[in-house]
């Protein structure tokens, strides 16, 4: 349970965080603070439990029919990894509060990095690999929205994206090589990988897993040649700085590395690979940190050098190796974080982190500097601090690493150099800063409040500590981390002991210093400023590789977006067509039997001039609908009545009464749409006789004949055949036993495909939202406002709201219309409820319905109808859902699914028995969206043409106004 | 019949189809109708033609699912007529909203130079 905890308490306290207020500084650091110290005082809970060796786990099902589960596991390095997540979280997050500027919106500050930690939380205490890989994506995510927190800069955006990519990248390749792993091992539990050691290592995809693995953790550790996204994510904020890219998320790697490494470790190519790339990371980011300008990017390549280190470490196959990598991981977040804390500062106090532009600061802050010096000294690798611990065993590793001569030789001389290098910059950070003369700044330093000193004072005194009594303080946790890695059997024995006696590698340590020192002091000697490129190094710049390979994948794509694709709706549509009869052609072709044995309907004269006349007015509208529209609508209506009366005549009632009713809203729809249509001018008849729009003409004509004829065989085809057996047997068997309706349509509908109908009425609620809302900010196009002399005639002006009967034209359509309303109420109703048992239903009802609405604002006029009765279609519409939704849940308290029908059969005295069913309250749903619906889409471009009236008065007025004056 | 239906289908098809690759909004709604009907008759033939059957069970007579037409393509394309007319109506705001932003009723936008 208190893992479980641990986990979900900081993403339910982003979550919390993100709901505050924006200026809430305090009480956001507070609660991010709080989650931090109680998931660590949970993690000391279980202390006890990870020192006797156990391996706490807790688990649920997740997907139990892939034989995944979502499940915790703390031991003993975990435990080491947890507590440095959640301490250092801690820290960074009392730092932050006074770090970050009133003017920084802090609950998105807060919240990602409360949900970042739970991220690397979840990294650290999965047991199951496959979660891992989720929580894994989730830091590089996380991190992307941290890096990139002052979004409006480019170079965030930039970094942030970068490392994006690169992280992203290397977590696509960690879910290829746990999907291997689980493969092999036979499931995705750590615990069963590592049993299935053996089988691993025997297997042909062994090789593969490894890249894949490294892959992904030197992408995330920044390792080389991935490690160019580090110094461009320098760009976030300082505390982000301080925790992901130094404590925690680039140990991510690492930490994968360690875990992994009694799976994957013991063979030449992991030694080959994970070596070299250690080394040349070690190397480059050590010499490169030696001659940066800012702060922060002195730190970033000196993060890469020391993770360097401790890839270096884990490669080399020895668990003594291991030991030592696992202790500087911890090491370097101890002191790694103060520093990049300090640098904070500097930047806090001063404005700028520009090594030339600052000097002297020693005088101003000497707490900050005292703080920076220890933190620094223990980079360095000075004696009495952490730093140098791990340093001496490292030292002492790569001595007895290699079996080849010019390994032994080669690796501790490359070593030394490194800790020349990590020396000078380390020297160089300080002395650039805290000493010389006074630098020109920004802004008067002086010391920061105490508070913003604590983070910092409280990580340099760990340093100190385990630098002094190693055994005491870190000892047993570093005991037990490895030994959780490792297994009892493989545990070396090692001393923690700050003298050795003198040995070589104390000697490479003296060397270190010694060259170290002598390079920073040749280096900054008269006339040789350090400048802010890196000689040689430059060379081996990623940077440009990345930016190169984006640069040219966008522009494949781009061209190969312009080749095959138009912005052109027209060409874009001829495609489509172009492929649906291609494709149908391929599909049918020489397959296309024509049984004449099928049953033929005898020809009906009255059916084949019925078709006679549909199909002319299809013609005739594709044919007028440029020059001609009414005529063209008109037409077009016709067509669809029909197609309505053909579903009459072939069996099917439901479709054609809402094909009927649809087709007369969809008609007025239209008729109201083409008031903002602009006129036609003869030009345009003119270019119908050019060349070109008579080939683009014929074309078109081509492809609407072949679609034609493609589509009648088709049909012809499939109604020559019988029908074979489908569902329809036991869908009419079970309409009325299980549905309790004699319509099975509507059974269909309502009942059997209930969940379809749902969604289907959402839809139909969401279109008439967006209606709604696209009318809202709607501007009628220029010329249907200004050209008012011929719309002002009477039966247009709108209608006097307060006169009983309008005058004129009208009077006789408004008195007839006025009695359709009730007629069209009680048959609304009437199809609702009989629509279960008979034509009819919702749907019909509610067309209906609306359409008695409609005809008051066509025969009265929108004021004369708004005046005296409001619709209001948003309450239909909510109201329509809601008891759609409602009806579906009532089955819940009878423990059914969602939308199961329930029944109901009383007798009353008067009404005699009665059928009640839940179905019905669904149908009255869907009957209250529709009217709903279509009266919202009608009223709302109804109200445009009220709308554009009122612009065109006021647009008078002022003109009148301006005449007079 | 069904020869006559089935050239029904083609002609309503053919006729959608051209309208739809006509350049003005105006066109392309119409052609979208006509290539509607066009598409739920051919989805309705998917249960054959039969006449007299409706799909109305009678309960006082003795069952028999051959006395009644399929009712499956039946709820299929009354699902798809109620859709199909929301999407002509957001087309036909879109098309409004088009001419007013832009001042032409051409598909793309803008009008094409010759």
């Amino acid at each position: 349970m208190a893992l479980y905890l641990i986990l979900l308490l900081p993403f339910v306290g982003a979550l919390g965080a993100a709901l505050l207020r924006a200026n809430a500084r305090n009480l956001e650091a507070w609660l991010a603070a709080a989650i931090a110290i109680a998931c660590a005082s949970l993690l000391a809970t279980k202390y006890p439990d990870v020192a006797d060796g156990r391996v706490v786990r807790v688990a649920v099902d997740w997907l139990p029919q892939f034989g995944l589960t979502f499940g915790l596991r703390l031991d003993g390095f975990s435990w080491m990894f947890a507590m440095m997540v959640t301490v250092i979280g801690a820290l960074v997050v009392v730092y932050a509060r006074y770090y970050m500027s009133p003017a920084d919106p802090v609950p998105r500050f807060f919240a990602f990095l409360l949900a970042f930690m739970g991220s690397m939380l979840g990294v650290v205490l999965s047991g199951n690999l496959i979660q891992l890989v989720v929580f894994w994506e989730l830091t590089s995510f996380t991190s992307f929205v941290l890096i990139a927190y002052w979004y409006h800069r480019p170079d965030a955006r930039a970094g942030a994206r970068m490392a994006l990519t690169v992280t992203a990248a290397g977590g696509t390749c960690l879910l290829a090589a746990v999907l291997m792993l689980g493969h092999i091992a036979g499931g995705y539990e750590l615990d069963e990988v590592v049993a299935a050691t053996q089988t691993i290592h025997e297997h042909a995809l062994y090789p593969a897993i490894i890249v894949l693995v490294l892959l992904a953790a030197f992408t995330k550790s920044a390792q080389f040649p991935f490690h160019f996204w580090l110094p461009r994510a320098m760009a976030a904020p300082t505390p982000v700085s301080a925790y992901l890219h130094s404590a925690t998320m680039v140990k991510a790697g690492v930490f994968l590395l360690a875990r992994l490494w009694p799976v994957l470790s013991g063979g030449d190519l992991w030694f080959a690979i994970v070596c070299s790339a250690g080394l040349a990371s070690l190397l480059l980011g050590a010499y490169a940190a030696t001659f940066q300008r800012d702060m922060k990017g002195v730190l970033a390549y000196s993060t890469i050098s020391h993770l360097g280190l401790i890839t270096l470490l884990l490669g080399m196959n020895s668990p003594l190796a291991l030991v030592a990598a696992v202790f500087h991981m911890f090491n370097h977040a101890t002191f790694k974080a103060s520093l990049f804390m300090a640098a904070g500062i500097v930047d806090h106090e001063t404005g700028t982190r520009d090594l030339q532009r600052l000097g002297g600061l020693y005088q101003a802050m000497p707490i900050t500097a005292t703080l920076a010096m220890v933190a620094a000294a223990a980079m360095a690798g000075v004696p009495l601090l952490n730093g140098f611990l791990s340093k001496e065993m490292f030292f002492a590793e790569t001595i007895f690493a290699g079996e080849a001569l010019w390994v032994r030789i080669a690796l501790p001389a490359t070593a030394t150099v490194a800790g020349m290098f990590s020396v000078a910059y380390s020297a160089r950070f300080i002395r650039q800063v805290f000493f010389g003369s006074p630098g020109e700044m920004p802004r008067e330093p002086h010391e920061p409040t105490r508070l913003m000193l604590l983070p910092s004072a409280t990580l340099v005194l760990l340093c100190l500590l385990v630098g002094t009594l190693p055994g005491r303080t870190v000892g047993p946790m570093l005991d037990h981390a490895t030994r959780s890695i490792l297994g009892a059997e493989r545990m070396p024995t090692y001393s923690l002991a700050v003298w050795h006696g003198l040995n070589t590698p104390l000697l490479m340590s003296a060397a270190a210093f010694i060259g170290g020192l002598t390079i920073y002091f040749w280096l900054t000697r008269k006339g040789h400023p350090i400048g802010a490129l890196t000689p040689v190094f430059r060379r081996f710049d990623g940077k440009r590789a990345f930016h190169v390979s984006h640069i040219s994948l966008v522009r494949a794509a781009t061209l190969v977006v312009r080749t095959i694709s138009s912005t052109r709706l027209q060409t874009q549509l001829a495609l489509i067509v172009v492929s649906v009869i291609s494709a149908a052609t391929v599909a049918t072709v020489g397959r296309l039997q024509f049984d004449l044995r099928g049953g033929w309907t005898r020809i009906d004269v009255a059916f084949a001039l019925m078709w006679l006349v549909g199909s002319a007015c299809a013609i005739g509208a594709a044919l007028q609908a440029k020059f001609h529209r009414l005529a063209a609508l008109i037409m077009v209506g016709c067509a669809g009545l029909v197609t309505s009366l053909t579903f009459a005549w072939f069996s099917a009632p439901d479709l054609a009464l809402t094909q009927v009713s649809v087709e007369v809203v969809t008609t007025v729809l239209l008729l109201l749409g083409l008031r903002w249509m602009p006129k036609r001018l003869p030009l345009e008849l003119q270019n119908r006789n050019r060349p070109r729009a008579r080939a683009r003409r014929v074309r078109d004509a081509t492809l609407a004949i072949l679609a034609g004829a493609g589509l009648a065989t088709l049909a012809y085809a499939v109604l020559m055949r019988p029908a074979g057996p489908g569902i329809k047997d036991f869908i009419v068997a079970n309409a009325l036993p299980g549905g309790g309706g004699q319509n099975i349509v509507n059974v269909i509908l309502v009942d059997f495909r209930g969940f379809d109908t749902f969604g289907e009425i959402t839809v139909l609620g969401i279109v008439a939202l967006t209606i709604y809302k696209l009318l809202r900010r709607f501007r009628p196009a220029p010329e249907v406002m200004t050209t008012s002399s011929e719309k002002r005639d009477g039966a247009r002006e709108p209608s006097d709201p307060s006169a009983a009967l309008p005058t004129g034209a009208m009077l006789a359509p408004a008195v007839l219309g006025r009695l359709v309303l009730p007629m069209a109420g009680v048959v609304s109703v009437y199809f609702l409820l009989r629509g279960h048992n008979e034509p009819g239903g919702g749907f019909v009802g509610g067309l209906v319905m609306a359409t008695g609405f409609i005809v008051q604002y066509l025969v009265n006029g929108t004021l004369w109808v708004e005046s005296r009765m409001r619709i209001h279609p948003l309450y239909w519409i909510g109201g329509g859902l809601l008891c759609a939704a409602g009806a579906g849940m009532l089955a819940w308290f009878a423990a059914q699914p969602f939308l199961s029908a329930l029944e109901w059969e009383p007798s009353l005295p008067v009404l005699g028995k009665l059928h009640l069913s839940t179905v019905l309250i669904f149908d009255l749903g869907v009957y209250m969206l529709v009217v709903g619906t279509t009266t919202l889409m009608l009223i709302a471009l109804a109200h445009q043409s009220l709308r554009s009236y009122r612009r065109m008065a006021e647009a008078e007025q002022m003109t009148s106004i301006r005449m007079v004056r | 019949m069904e020869l006559i239906y089935a050239l029904a289908i083609g002609i309503f098809c053919a006729c959608g189809v051209w309208l739809v690759l006509r350049p003005r909004t105006f066109q392309v709604i119409l052609g979208l109708a006509l290539l509607s009907y066009a598409t739920n008759l051919f989805i309705f033939a998917m249960g054959r033609l039969t006449l007299n059957r409706p799909p109305l069970i009678d309960p006082t007579a003795a069952f028999d699912a051959s006395r009644y037409d399929d009712p499956i393509p039946q709820a299929l394309v009354l699902t798809a007529i109620v859709i199909g007319f929301a999407t002509t109506a957001l087309f036909l705001v879109m098309l409004i909203a088009s001419r007013g932003f832009t001042g032409t009723d051409h598909v793309d936008g803008v009008e094409k130079k010759e």
